[in-house]
This record gives structure tokens, sequence and C-alpha cells, in this order.
């Protein structure tokens, strides 16, 4: 066992040798340009791309000519808030999507309102699930988009996606989905769920970083978005730019290896999780934030209770994890997400994301609760609060001086 | 983040953990901070009839730098007369543990929470309270 143990795969992932090995040669002999199409060189780069191209479509049930190549996921849901934005505009200006949601569609909606575009950020229930019905109250004539991401990246719960794409349809909008922590994690299909366009990532799957993709439907309804760069119109003009070819490589073959592993894999880390929740929620007063039945396989967020999450962490320091603590954040605001399950900001402050992995083992799991165990233990010896909720003191009943 | 040799040392072998009895005249009791801030700070002294502080004690909830903070500040405590306990500034605990601006504030706290003790022993044995000239919040 290596310490320290990594347990941030909702972060990024290590990348699978297998991707590796795929890409190298695209670095160096096969290093042509996909756009050449007057040489052997081009044809190399391009016959790459088109392989890759199947392998992510196949992934979640698109064809090829859907998927576009982007720099990652940011890029992809900027694209499509963007891109639908300016192409859709005409027939309305309203989209819908939820508190919770990555930064990367937040802002991308904060840039539409100064365009002129009207954004509703639904709230999530208390399990941070959408309420379908909330949903259906906010679609108007206007809405244009609505875009809920698949699986959150800090409590992990899956969105009802295809109860809510219905509801898009419905009434004419076309439905977006983030759904980087949930592609290669559980089976993901655009047909099936109904999907219009969808932001993926390489490096949350065992890819490299700085590629991802955008799937964009053609058919029943043609999708399209405007671009968001100027230049050789690449990608069906939809995503200008030199392909990078060795990340697009990567990209196609760990789709491909998720694709054939994905199942055993959820199995397998969903029972480590479990293993390390029920190991952790023994502890007095800790809690497992969000849905438990809906959720991806490998995510465990827990609050323990009167202790700080960054001095946890720090008594965890042979462990990777992250925390929803403000402290961990320029901001000093603790999470806005767990915030919006109607967490009090003192739970938001005390918890833990573990992020089980591909390379995650059993015996990191074992070491990972005894090490949380002992640190939450000794944080609370340390912690006034702890004392005063041992000595039956509510702790609403204090003034405490806001700072 | 990085942190610092001493905020490590100071949170790995945190000094003088532990509770006073709180309902000793003998005894101050300094509790600021706020649990929705992710950071609370008790902080104890035990004050002798020279008005020295011969024991002090913490409990804190916060991050390494409130721990290590408050730490220090029971360390800096120990063997001084109160009235020198009182020109201890934030200031003087980010030096020592070369805290980052975005942790000035748990020195703040630790600060606050040195005056506060004080004050809790000022006023149990019929003294005024101290009015603090500024309001770090």
């Amino acid at each position: 066992m290596n310490i320290p143990i990594y347990l941030d795969n909702n972060a990024t992932t290590p990348m699978d040798p297998r991707v590796l090995e795929a890409m190298l040669p695209y670095f160096t002999q096969k290093f042509g340009n996909a756009a050449s199409r007057n040489h052997p060189f081009g044809w190399v780069a391009e016959e790459g791309v088109d392989y890759a191209r199947e392998q992510v479509a196949k992934l979640i049930g698109a064809s090829e000519k859907e998927i576009i190549f982007t720099s990652g996921a940011t890029e992809s849901d900027n694209l499509a808030i963007k891109g639908v934005f300016e192409m859709y505009k005409e027939k309305g200006k309203h989209i819908i999507t939820a508190v919770t949601e990555h930064k990367a569609i937040l802002d991308a909606c904060k840039h539409v309102e100064k365009l002129g575009g009207k954004v509703t950020y639904l709230p999530v229930k208390e399990d941070g699930l959408v309420d379908l019905e909330v949903l259906e109250a906010a679609m108007t004539k206007e809405t244009i988009l609505v875009s809920i991401m698949y699986g959150n990246n800090e409590i992990g719960v899956i969105q009802p996606i295809k109860a809510i794409s219905d509801i898009a349809h419905k009434y004419g909008a076309l439905f977006m989905t983030d759904a980087v922590q949930a592609v290669g994690k559980i089976p993901v299909d655009v047909n099936r769920d109904g999907i219009d366009l969808l932001a993926l990532s390489a490096h949350k799957m065992y890819g490299p970083k700085g590629v991802g993709a955008l799937y964009v439907r053609r058919k029943g309804p043609r999708v399209k978005v405007t671009a968001q760069m100027d230049g050789g119109g690449h990608e069906r003009g939809m995503r200008s730019g030199t392909l990078n070819v060795p990340g697009i490589v990567g990209l196609g073959k760990a789709c491909e290896i998720a694709g054939q592993e994905m199942e055993s894999e959820a199995i397998r880390l969903s029972a480590l999780r479990d293993k390390l929740e029920s190991a952790l929620t023994v502890l007095e007063e800790s809690y497992v934030n969000g849905n438990v039945e809906h959720r991806l396989p490998h995510v465990a967020n827990i609050s323990f209770k009167y202790v700080e999450g960054e001095g946890l962490m720090m008594a965890m320091k042979d462990l990777a994890v992250s925390s929803g603590s403000a402290c961990t954040s320029a901001s000093l605001e603790p999470s806005y997400v767990l915030k919006s399950l109607g967490l009090s900001d003192d739970l938001a402050h005390s918890s833990i994301r573990f992020g089980l992995g591909r390379f995650t083992t059993e015996e990191e799991v074992d070491y990972a609760v005894e090490v949380t165990k002992t640190a939450v233990t000794n944080l609370r010896n340390m912690s006034p609060l702890w004392e005063m909720f041992k000595e039956g003191i509510d702790l609403d009943s204090i003034e405490w001086a806001e700072h | 983040m990085a942190y610092s040799d001493k905020v490590i040392d100071h949170y790995t072998n945190p000094r003088n953990v532990g509770t006073l009895d709180k309902s000793s005249h003998k005894v101050g009791t300094g509790l600021v901070g706020a649990p929705e801030c992710g950071d609370v700070m008790r902080l104890q002294i035990q004050v002798d009839e020279n008005n020295i502080i011969t024991d002090a004690k913490f409990k804190t909830f916060g991050c390494g730098s409130a721990i290590a903070s408050s730490s220090l500040a029971t360390e800096w405590l120990k063997g001084k007369s109160v009235d020198d306990a009182m020109k201890i500034d934030n200031m003087d605990i980010v030096e020592e543990l070369a805290l980052p601006p975005v942790k000035i504030h748990c020195s703040v706290l630790a600060e606050d929470a040195i005056k506060a003790a004080i004050n809790d022993f000022r006023v149990k044995n019929g003294m005024e309270p101290i009015v603090l000239e500024k309001s770090h919040h």
C-alpha cells in the first residue's frame, strides 16, 4: 500500500496505463494534423480521431457524427449553454438549471443573463434531487433549454434524467446534461435518457486532462449550437481549433475501457463505498449527505459534526480527500451544494468527500477508515463544541459572535 | 495549501488542550467565533493572587491554523501577567506561525479569545471589563 492514499477521484482520476499506451504513438510517429487532408500524416491522425469518436459515441449510445471534441467539460458546458442560447434566442430566452450544478454551468448561465437571457435556478430537495413538480412549474413557452447534471460531483446523487428530459421536451425545450461524473461510471444512453446535449471529460474517467467532448443530437431534433471560438471550422463548425489528437485518442480509449469494465467496477466500488460508509457512520453524530439510493457507486460524502473539515483533513494527512469546509476555498463560504440541501453551515463545514476509483483497494479503504476514525476522535477531544454537546448544552441557545 | 512547520507542530502536538473549572473565580473563560463560520475557540486562563497567569487551556473547533493559533496563545499566556497578556497582538501570532493572508482571521480569533478570557476573569472578580477599542469582525 502506497501512502498517501488517493480518495479524491471526483476531482480527477489517475490515467489508466492502457490509455497512456494508446496515446503515446500520437505524440511522436503519428503526430500529424487531423485536418491535413493531403498526406498520410494527416490521414493517420484523422483515423485515430475517427476511431476515438466511435469509442466515445458507443459509450453513450450516440452516433459518431454527434461528438464534438473540446478541451474539457468546462468548454463543453460553455459551448452548450451559450451556443444554444445564441442559436435559439429568437425562439425564447429562458433557460432552467439547478443550484447544485457545477460552476461551469452556473457561470455560463450568468453570462447568458448578461446577454439578455432569463435563467431559473431550481432549488433541490434535501436529498439533492430536483423536484419534478417544481421543474414543471418553472417551464414556460419561452424555455429553450433545461440543463441538469447527471451525477453530482460533491455528493454523487443521480438526477431522474429521463423524467427531467420528458418534461423539457413536453414544453418544446432542449435537454442538456453535464454528465462528467456519470459517464464511464454508470450506464448513460442519450436515446434512452432523452438527452439532446451532453458534456463529458476524459480525466474523470482515467483519461488525460485537457480533453472532453460535447454530444450534440443530430436527429429528432437536430440540435445546433453557435460556435464560441472563431477559426478553421473544425468539428462541423461548432468548435474550431486543431484537434488534440493524442488527447482525443486517450479519451476514446478511456471510453472503451469504461464500457467494458464499468459494470463490474461499479459493483466493486459500491461495495467498498458501503463498507467505508457503514464503518464511519458508527461514529456518533456522523451523517451521510445526499440521497443514498440514487447515487454514483464511488462517492461518499459524510459530515462529522463538531469537527471542522479542513482541520480534519490535516489530521488525515495520509489520505487525499476533499471537504465542503469554507477553509478549503478562497471565499470562506462553505460548499454551496451542501448548503442547498438545507444543511446548516456547521454541518457543511464538517463534511468530507471520499471519492473511490478504479485503483482503490480494499486495504486502502480499511486504512482510510482507521485514519478517519482516529482523526475525528482526536479532534472532537479538542473541540469545545463536542464538549458542550456532551454536556447537553444546546448549541443553538448560545449567542455566537458571527464574524 | 501548505502549512508552515510551526503550524504543523502545534497542530500535531497541541499544547494545553483541556478544560479549567469555569466556575472558579480564579478562572477566566473566553468563547469566541461561531460554528457557522467554521471556527470556535474556547480559551481559559487561571490567574493567581499576583495577577500572573499560572495556567491556560484551550479547545478549538476549526482548521489547522485556528488550532495552532490557540495552542500558541496558551503557551504565550502561561507565566505572563494579565496586563502583559492584554498586549498580545494577533500579528505576533501571524508572524510566529507564518500564517498566510487567508488565515489571518484565525489569529484575530485567538486575540479575541485572550481578551474575552481576561474580561471574564475581571468581571468575576468585581473589576470592570476592559472596553476593546475595536471589534475585528
